[in-house]
């Protein structure tokens, strides 16, 4: 008891902090201190040439402009073109990736798959993630030539990696027991997957779903620039042509689809819980 | 009925968890499975089943040795195993219908349960199962809309739509207030009769356990150290279970609960 005593004695009317992060107070210093030195350096590295912006300043004033007056009409056989041709790349490539993007995520649980099938499922995500899509827009432009192909396996591709990852890592958080009360009635694996693991992390794949519907279509607005078809490679040309009107009539087009389908998107997030 | 041969589990972290337990369970008997966080006791239910792997010994069920099987012959006999969960484990996002048809799942192929056509049969008995334990209103609600104690009345639909011939019962009253915890232990115990069920129920809470089984068997550290009737818990056995403390309160409560069960 007095051990106690002197204990809690000792403690009393002194101040209490929580215990820092870092424990070590020179490491803690050094850490922060270093931090802001670099940061100070790398601004002062970045070189403005402010002659040069202010001949830009023109340009993109005559850019902003543009959009007080879009021109739908010059073009809009192109901007249709472009858009369909973006949209069919994407509802293409969303349901194509997503479809094989379940198997892989199962493959990617460890609370699920072996260990032999999860490295190779993580292998696929890890490649698929590392590839950035304007890389791999390039390359399949270059096997399979200039046109939507090209961006529909090239956005394939990537829908794999995001979405795989994203629902491995829901199920493997995924509540243990209810999986296991599943398992003990003497199920098959494919009975528990769909009824122990399916119900809990079905919000979340039609969430990422429908996320991913929204990236495919902006990046497939920017996989034109490298040939990879769609709405992108209309909106080159306006920018190569300077004709600003055009470029911004299909920019307020994309941002109006973006805006709409996350509009959808939280309609059905929230329908869906 | 079911029979524990030397039972062994030893978990990776090298904590034995059960160390060579003996036990037999005559069929249609219900026993209850006592002792502190820690004991064993989820681990023991586990390994019958084969959800958690015994490190050594053997499980028979009948003539069946399930430490023997093959998975597709462990699958078959887990039909003849129903479990009911703490915290009820039902799949909250599926109805309670699915959740009580999921019991059938080791009866019927991969198509009819993902296209959720049972057969008649199944979906009668779910239908009886619900109403006895007075939830046929529900049927179509989804789990996660139910109470407590209305949950876990479907983890025993659940269990006992598998046509078990032994119930396996993990902490079935762990998060149900007092007055719930009993209606469902009376409602296990008064099933098992009704269908000559062998039941294990791990139970935390001595005197609810007492007012209800026939058997108790105490388990510490992995080892069984008490197995004998309900009255036969005197303090001096209580505190070999648990270790110190005072254990006359306890003991008085059972009485004073028997009586007040008695009123209602």
């Amino acid at each position: 008891m007095t051990a106690t005593d002197t204990e809690l004695s000792a403690l009393l009317g002194t101040r209490w902090r929580r215990p820092p992060l870092i424990r070590r107070a020179w490491l803690r210093w050094t850490l922060g201190i270093g931090f802001l030195v670099y940061l100070v350096l790398a601004v002062a590295s970045v070189e403005v040439n402010w002659a040069r912006v202010y001949e830009g300043l023109d340009r993109g004033w005559a850019f902003v402009l543009a959009f007080t007056s879009p021109d739908f009409t010059s073009r809009s056989g192109a901007i249709w073109d472009g858009m369909v041709e973006s949209i069919v790349i994407t509802v293409a490539s969303s349901v194509v990736g997503i479809l094989i993007s379940i198997p892989i995520a199962l493959g990617a649980a460890r609370n699920i798959a072996p260990l032999p099938v999860y490295m190779v499922c993580r292998g696929i995500i890890a490649v698929s993630r590392a590839l950035q899509e304007i890389i791999v827009a390039i390359l399949l432009v270059a096997i399979f030539g200039f046109g939507p192909l090209a961006g529909f396996l090239t956005l394939s591709f990537a829908t794999i990696g995001f979405l795989s990852k994203l629902l491995a890592e829901d199920i493997e958080a995924m509540s243990r027991s209810q999986a296991e009360a599943v398992r003990a009635t003497g199920s098959r694996w494919s009975q528990w997957i769909n009824y122990g693991v399916q119900p809990q992390v079905m919000p979340r794949l039609i969430g990422l779903s429908i996320y991913r519907i929204d990236i495919n279509f902006r990046e497939s607005a920017i996989l034109g620039l490298v040939g990879a078809g769609g709405i992108g490679a209309t909106l080159n040309t306006a920018f190569d042509r300077y004709e600003y009107d055009t470029a911004a009539a299909i920019l307020i087009l994309i941002i109006g689809i973006v805006m709409a389908l996350e509009y959808i998107s939280g309609i059905v997030r929230a329908k869906v819980q | 009925m079911l029979r524990l041969d030397r039972l062994v589990k030893t978990y990776k972290t090298g904590d034995q968890a059960l160390k060579a337990v003996e036990l037999d369970i005559p069929s249609g008997q219900v026993t209850a499975l006592i002792g502190p966080s820690g004991a064993g006791k989820s681990t023991l239910i586990r390994c019958i089943n084969r959800l958690v792997e015994p490190t050594s010994g053997k499980v028979w069920l009948g003539d069946t040795e399930l430490t023997a099987l093959g998975a597709g012959a462990l699958r078959r006999e887990r039909r003849r195993m129903g479990m009911i969960f703490q915290e009820y484990a039902l799949v909250e996002r599926l109805t309670v219908m699915e959740n009580v048809l999921s019991g059938r799942l080791g009866y019927v192929g991969f198509w009819r349960s993902l296209t959720r056509r049972f057969p008649q049969a199944d979906v009668d008995e779910a239908f009886r199962l619900l109403d006895r334990v007075g939830l046929l209103h529900m049927a179509d609600k989804r789990a996660d809309e139910l109470s407590g104690g209305q949950r876990q009345r479907v983890g025993i639909c659940r269990a006992l739509i598998q046509d078990p011939a032994v119930l396996l019962v993990d902490e079935p009253t762990a998060s149900l207030d007092p007055k719930t915890s009993r209606q469902i232990m009376r409602l296990i115990c008064e099933l098992c009769a009704e269908r000559g069920l062998a039941a294990i129920i791990n139970i935390h809470d001595v005197a609810l356990a007492q007012m209800f089984v026939a058997r108790v068997i105490g388990l510490r550290f992995g080892e069984v150290v008490y197995d004998g009737s309900p009255d036969g818990l005197t303090p001096d056995k209580l505190t070999e279970i648990y270790g110190e403390e005072d254990w006359e309160a306890t003991i008085e409560k059972v009485e004073d609960e028997d009586d007040a069960e008695a009123v209602a």
